[in-house]
């Protein structure tokens, strides 16, 4: 079977291929008829005067949108009517439901019919259930809240004793579960992995796959059967299993390594035939299943040389295999490729996939065509070499008729852009982009061209003239961050005073020139990027008058599609520019145009407009021409205007609060409105920041008598654009380890140009003209202008990217920002709200590949694991370290039972006696002996062993400390430690060592919180060997109050705001005041700083806010207030529990004594 | 990652829809038509994937009846433009000899095959007797 289109017949084996247009006709003309001959099982039961019927002989007779609306409206009313009827019957209901799902398939709500398709899973039998599940599944999203009533009847079909209810109730969990209900079903779940059936079990792990989707944490504890599900006897199980590991390898590669010789096999056995037959699909064995398996393969030996080693031989045989003549096995084929060029390199493996691109990229058939060009885009960074082999079928691909073909090759080019070949390239994406311009192309291409063009230029005319290009054709729709770093680009400058101030003239004399041909045709962003260049350096150009400029930019105050916000920036230009007689003339013309302007922005622009034009001393002062790009000196703190405060305050006017207090007050005022509090800030601090981005150039000078001050802090105003301590957005991570790079510029030979390049590039460069027609011969020039650099290149680089071209336009390592990753989260002057396009592009550019992610930390350390010990424990008991402030006491025992596998290396010790509690001090390290530790408490004791333990809390760590006195000779002591609440490491890195038999050992842990709870507890086992052999064993517990945990935090006042609003978890409670003689507020909340370790930020009157952390890195902030005889306590963290855990404590600290 | 599946007819009528992301009611129609529109424009020589928006379509068409997945940009096309002959195989195989009509008067039996076949955007089952079994147990089941 070649061409899946000649295919298409083919599949409908035994009947003629035109059959189903054939039906169509037919059924606009005799539907009824035609029905009534139909003898196929489903419709047969429908008689064509069904209702079913008459909808869907209305819908296809249907000519127009207004006849659609009427029919379904109709339609809708008439299902209405009837589910609501206590007479409809079950088998009535379900026509009504497909009827419903009809006509929201159409786009019509039918919300009413939601609850009934609820109501027709619980009653229904048979398929009427299952429609009845599948219109719940179709009609309702994963967070509806009518979900809840569908868990009570998934819960009673997964007890059923029919198998098909309990089939349909796991199918349409793993559609969609409300998140919380999980554990309600969960147990049913897991226990049908061991059912009998094979389906039974697929659909239970498919429904755990859903489970791990929405909520890992619930079914961490089963990871076990999923490598049970894994090695089910059923194909379908062990597939159904691998949606799962692709996804848990996803997230963390390395804690599967293990598992790669067991898919490496499964794959060999899949692809070796070993698959029961109705697996196959044309003859192929199961190729989704490959596909799969491939796509797991190359997760795991992506940079991991002895994981890759274990594929190769299944991947030889693979690609070998596949050498079937259909399109299943081609897209085996492609996955195959992508794994050998992901995973750790093999020389003749590579041969082998770059002869199989080859292959695909030659094919006379396009689908297979794309996907060579698809899989070369994907390759050709790890060798580019590939590119040139290829390149006469990219230049024809460059050419195809088929957008999608053109698309592909446009990306493809765009990953070998080096410096030599940019400017064919750029000039090839913006033809591009000239015939495909829709918004999505456009943003991404105009994205790709400006970072070449900064990347990569030849010469500051190019880059100009593209940018140009990418403004006109980007408009309003490209990423914010273009202009943005352009300006920023041609404001720090890159390489030496002259060429700065070349780039800038040239800008200046091509926007002059823009802006006398026809300005109206510009989008605003451009508009925007001119009148800052001109108003910052039109005076580099000696023979241009600044009334000139003047004129030209009063021209797009008079345009009617010019915006404001562009109108703003024109008004800004003006105001740098308004000198001499002529311009002041101007200026006072525009200012006394927009002074009355309705618009309050550009009436503040207008009135600076005015006032700076007629004082030009103060206009150099204010804009000091060339400015240096050092921040100007600002008093952020604004005590210039205490004066001002102090009169208004003398006059009545009511003291400034802080946001925060403000929102609470108002949050007060309304009991129940804690939900608008959070939504409310960001709202206002926007409309502060529209204030700041329309004013690019100047402090504003109302904005110091209305603002507050936390918001204007950071409104310093340099007289350029605000850049300083902005982040870099741009230069993604390649460019900006280069521009540190010292290279020196290499003078580029201009690339040949074919005709078609010679229009649209630069005039000033001399070329050779190429005048010969040659179709033949133009395309041998292109590739050469397009791959030009490519063979030259380092030989081939297989894992790495190929060397870097040094930067056109090297940045000037200034400050912070330039060293530092850009992340493109900083806003910048220009750019409005941050686009979410910028990321999905960034991540494009950067890697299709899978991303790898961080490893997850594991809740237990297996630093050796122990044998299983069989032996039960001689009496497990349990210590209780309780009290706010870390003493220790003893309580009751009570058996633990825990099967953590943490086995600790023992730390040596000397001492051969059986030591006394008090003694046990001495064996305390020294490094922690100066912290001072909690009393130390026995957790268990037997006739052979004493263990005892303590905490000792340092600046940044909590010391677990347990002590082991062997009185015997007991030997191969083990100990495990596990808490759900905390993270156990081990601290002592001292090798392995058994406790010697009359001896004390010192085990040391670090602990960090990994859930809050009030108290934190560890369990732990001890085990050991009696001297004949006999394994025997130990458990015990420790519990330490939270407060252990909790240290100060250091913070400013700014940085406690801008956390607040950050945090997401919050508890309010009143607590009692202390009243020691002492002011009340000081006196509790010196209490709370020496019982709890809470740092005090600052205390203005009768408020006071305070800062720690839990251990390790999780911040709480809490914000007090005396209020009416109580101390009324706002606790935040990003930490769920955080909160609610840490006011207990406080309510502690403060009623205790 | 599969985004939707589509079945529409060459009047650019949807006979089926399955979204496997959030698409808002009021939005699909129009997204609907735009993609018809997108896939009934080509040619037969062209390629069987085009670029929407940020995602690929890949669609396949059977005498009047497109059908139409909607993929991620790292998803294999040509795999996805096989599952799609493999459902239509499926189809043909419950139906004995498919046809539109047999889809649109059976539009819950189709969208349980489907259901059998992809979940989450995921392909889960592609044996097709296995793909048909909960379905035809449950026509057994009616009919005794």
């Amino acid at each position: 079977m070649a061409d899946s289109r000649r295919s298409a017949p083919l599949s409908w084996t035994n009947k003629p291929a035109a059959k189903m247009s054939d039906v169509v006709e037919k059924t606009l003309t005799a539907l009824p008829s035609l029905l009534s001959l139909d003898s196929q099982p489903g419709s047969a039961k429908l008689s064509s005067s069904s209702k079913l019927g008459n909808l869907i002989r209305g819908i296809t007779e249907l000519t127009s949108k207004h006849e659609e609306e009427k029919l379904i409206q109709r339609e809708l009313v008439s299902i209405k009517e009837q589910v609501s009827s206590p007479n409809t019957t079950m088998r009535q209901m379900k026509e009504l439901m497909v009827r419903a799902i009809y006509c929201e398939s159409l786009g019509y709500e039918a919300s009413f019919s939601y609850i009934h398709a609820i109501k027709l899973a619980q009653q229904g039998t048979a398929l009427e259930k299952r429609v009845g599940y599948l219109a719940v599944s179709l009609f309702l999203n994963e967070n509806h809240e009518l979900l809840l009533l569908l868990v009570n009847t998934v819960l009673k079909d997964l007890q059923s004793t029919n198998l098909i209810e309990v089939c349909m109730a796991l199918t349409v969990v793993s559609q969609m579960f409300p998140k919380d209900m999980i554990p309600a079903i969960l147990p049913l779940v897991e226990e049908k992995l061991n059912h009998p059936k094979e389906i039974i079990r697929r659909k239970a792990v498919l429904a755990l796959y859903k489970f791990y989707l929405i909520a890992p944490n619930q079914v961490q504890h089963i990871h076990n059967k999923f490598r049970k599900a894994l090695c089910d006897k059923d194909p379908g199980v062990m597939t159904a299993s691998l949606h799962i590991y692709l996804q848990l390898i996803q997230e963390n590669p390395d804690g599967y390594k293990d598992l790669t010789a067991s898919f490496v096999t499964i794959l060999k056995q899949v692809v070796g035939g070993k698959l029961p037959i109705d697996f196959n699909y044309h003859s192929v064995p199961a190729p989704w299943l490959q596909i799969q398996l491939l796509r797991i393969l190359s997760l795991l030996g992506k940079n991991d040389q002895n994981a890759s080693e274990i594929m190769y031989e299944i991947l030889d045989e693979s690609l070998q295999r596949a050498e079937m003549n259909h399109n299943i096995t081609y897209a085996i084929l492609y996955e195959c490729v992508k794994c050998v060029y992901t995973i750790h390199p093999k020389s003749d493996l590579l041969e082998k996939a770059a002869k199989c691109i080859g292959n695909f990229v030659l094919s006379q058939k396009i689908n297979l065509k794309y996907l060579g060009l698809k899989a070369l885009t994907y390759v050709v960074q790890q060798d580019p070499k590939l590119a040139l082999q290829h390149q006469m079928t990219i230049i024809e691909c460059l050419d195809h008729s088929d957008l999608i073909i053109k698309r592909e090759t446009v990306e493809l080019l765009f990953r070998i852009t080096n410096a030599q070949n940019v400017m064919v390239i750029v000039d090839k994406m913006l033809e591009f982009l000239r015939v495909s311009p829709d918004d999505y192309t456009t943003i991404d291409l105009t994205g790709k061209v400006a970072e070449l063009a900064e990347k990569y230029a030849p010469d500051n005319e190019w880059f100009i003239e593209t940018m140009n290009t990418v403004f006109s054709v980007g408009g309003d729709m490209m990423q914010p961050d273009i202009p943005n770093s352009f300006l920023k680009l041609l404001s720090e400058g890159f390489d030496g005073v002259e060429e700065d101030r070349k780039l800038r003239l040239f800008a200046v004399d091509s926007y002059v020139s823009l802006l006398r041909g026809e300005p109206g045709k510009l989008p605003q962003r451009f508009l925007q990027v001119i009148s800052w260049v001109l108003g910052e350096y039109s005076h580099l150009m000696e023979e241009l008058e600044p009334a000139t400029v003047l004129r030209l930019l009063e021209r797009l105050l008079d345009m009617k599609q010019t915006s404001s916000e562009t109108k703003s920036w024109v008004l800004m230009a003006m105001t740098k520019l308004c000198e001499g007689g002529a311009s002041v003339a101007v200026a006072q013309q525009v200012s006394e145009t927009y002074i009355s302007s309705m618009d309050t922005v550009l009436r503040q622009r207008a009135q600076e407009l005015q006032h700076l034009s007629q004082d030009s001393e103060l206009r150099a002062r204010v804009l000091p021409r060339d400015a240096d790009l050092e921040p100007q000196e600002v008093d952020s703190s604004l005590s210039f205007l205490d004066g001002f405060v102090s009169e208004a305050l003398a006059a009545g006017a009511a003291p400034y609060k802080p946001p925060h207090q403000r929102q609470e007050e108002l949050a007060q005022a309304k009991a129940l409105s804690l939900e608008p509090y959070g939504l409310s800030l960001p709202i206002s601090m926007a409309s502060c920041s529209i204030a700041d981005r329309q004013s690019p150039t100047l402090l504003s000078i109302s904005s110091g008598l209305s603002g507050d001050s936390t918001e204007l802090s950071h409104k310093g105003g340099p007289t350029t654009l605000k850049l300083d301590g902005v982040k870099r957005v741009w230069g993604r991570e390649g460019y900006l380890r280069e521009s540190v790079e010292e290279v020196a510029q290499v003078e580029v030979p201009s690339p040949l140009r074919s005709p078609s390049q010679q229009a649209g590039a630069d005039s000033s460069h001399s070329q050779t003209p190429t005048p010969t027609p040659d179709p033949e011969q133009d395309k041998q020039q292109l590739a050469s202008s397009l791959f030009f650099g490519l063979s030259s290149q380092s030989p081939m680089c297989l894992m790495g990217k190929p060397e870097p071209t040094p930067n056109r336009f090297r940045r000037k390592t200034k400050g912070q920002g330039s060293s530092s990753s850009a992340t493109g989260q900083t806003p910048s002057p220009l750019s409005s709200s941050p686009s979410t396009v910028d990321d999905l592009l960034g991540d494009d550019l950067l890697d299709s590949s899978i991303p790898s992610e961080p490893s997850v930390s594991s809740s237990t350390i297996t630093l050796e694991l122990s044998q299983g010990f069989t032996a039960t424990a001689h009496g497990p008991c349990d210590v209780e370290a309780e009290l706010a402030d870390s003493d220790v006491k003893e309580s009751n025992p009570s058996p633990s039972e825990d099967d953590g596998l943490v086995a600790a290396d023992p730390a040596p010790h000397e001492d051969p006696d059986r030591p006394e509690d008090p003694c046990l001090s001495s064996h305390l390290p020294a490094e922690l002996c100066e912290h001072g530790h909690s009393e130390i408490t026995p957790l268990c004791t037997n006739q052979s062993l004493e263990l005892s333990a303590c905490h000792v809390q340092k600046e940044d760590s909590l010391v677990f400390v347990i002590f082991i006195c062997n009185s015997s000779a007991i030997q191969q002591i083990q100990l495990e430690l596990h808490s759900e609440h905390l993270e156990v490491s081990c601290v002592s890195d001292s090798p392995e060592v058994d406790v010697s038999s009359h001896s004390v050992t010192v085990y040391q842990y670090s602990l960090t919180v990994k859930r809050p709870s009030v108290h934190v507890e560890v369990a732990g086992m001890v085990s050991y060997q009696l001297c004949d052999g006999t394994p025997q064993n130990l458990q015990f517990s420790y519990k330490l109050p939270l407060t252990s945990f909790i240290r100060p935090l250091t913070v400013s006042t700014e940085e406690y705001g801008t956390m607040w609003l950050d945090f997401c978890h919050d508890t309010k409670q009143n607590l009692t005041l202390i009243s020691d003689g002492e002011e009340p507020l000081t006196a509790t909340l010196n209490v709370l700083k020496r019982k709890l370790q809470l740092g005090v930020v600052e205390v203005i009157g009768m408020e006071g806010i305070l800062a720690c952390q839990l251990l390790k890195d999780q911040p709480c902030l809490m914000h007090c207030r005396v209020h009416a005889g109580l101390l009324a306590v706002w606790l935040r963290s990003p930490v769920p529990d955080l909160p609610d855990c840490l006011i207990y404590h406080c309510q502690r600290a403060l009623q205790g004594d | 990652m599969i985004q939707f599946v589509l079945m529409v007819n060459r009047q650019g009528q949807t006979r089926l829809s399955r979204y496997y992301q959030p698409v808002e009611l009021t939005r699909r129609a129009a997204l609907e038509a735009d993609v018809v529109r997108c896939c009934l424009s080509r040619r037969k020589e062209q390629c069987s994937f085009v670029e929407y928006k940020d995602f690929k379509l890949v669609y396949r068409q059977y005498a009047a009846l497109y059908i139409v997945v909607a993929v991620t940009d790292a998803e294999n096309e040509l795999s996805v433009y096989e599952l799609v002959h493999n459902f239509v195989e499926v189809l043909d195989k419950y139906f004995s000899r498919v046809s539109e009509l047999d889809i649109m008067f059976n539009l819950d039996r189709v969208h349980v095959i489907l259901d059998e076949m992809i979940q989450n955007g995921h392909i889960v089952e592609t044996n097709k007797g296995r793909i048909l079994a909960p379905l035809t147990a449950l026509d057994k089941m009616a009919d005794s």
